[in-house]
């Protein structure tokens, strides 16, 4: 488990904005990880995903690093953002292009 | 497995006593719904640890028997009285 810990922390570390998501981007697996993707596609924020159904270490893993029960996920600049309903909050209110937009280039 | 709204809203209620919750079943199949739980509780939380507050009350179901939950949370405030 420390060792999935270890393997997020560098991943939302070398990469500004990441999804961990169930599929791809273009072949999403669950409802909300769609629409977490279509959020990101809209913002035009370039952006990284981790499938989590391809690597079940990462799956458990990731809701015990935030401490968040579900997927989709998403880290900016290594912090923890929230899940699909608080990126569509976010969304809507300018916040999450606010936050990926600052240095995102 | 599914979740009847009525004990989802019990278990959010047990754990922050004063929340106003609303919940949808959105697609008629007791297993997608949408809530919406306002507490006075949240104030000065994120949102991140205003969700949290609501999977800790649903003690783990979340994710699990409980797949599909939309969840928005906030403190009283003129979008919420």
């Amino acid at each position: 488990m420390s060792d999935a810990r270890e393997r997020i922390a560098e991943i939302v570390g070398k990469t500004d904005v990441v999804l961990f998501m169930k599929g791809t981007t273009l072949f999403p697996q669950c409802g909300f990880s769609s629409r977490a993707v279509a959020i990101l596609d809209h913002l035009g924020v370039p952006f990284e995903t981790v499938d989590v159904l391809q690597d079940p270490e990462i799956r458990q893993g990731i809701k015990d690093y935030s401490d968040w029960p579900t997927v989709p996920q998403l880290y900016v600049k290594g912090q923890f953002v929230g899940g699909s309903d608080i990126m569509m909050e976010m969304f809507e209110s300018g916040e999450l292009k606010q936050l990926v937009g600052q240095d995102a280039e | 497995m599914a979740m009847a709204a009525d004990e989802i809203e019990r278990l959010i209620r047990d754990a922050i006593p004063d929340a106003q919750v609303t919940i949808a079943d959105l697609a008629g199949d007791g297993d997608h719904y949408s809530a919406r739980v306002v507490s006075a509780s949240f104030a000065g939380l994120d949102r991140v640890r205003q969700h949290q507050r609501v999977y800790a009350a649903l003690g783990g179901r979340m994710g699990n028997e409980l797949h599909a939950l939309q969840l928005t949370t906030a403190a009283p405030s003129g979008d919420d009285q």
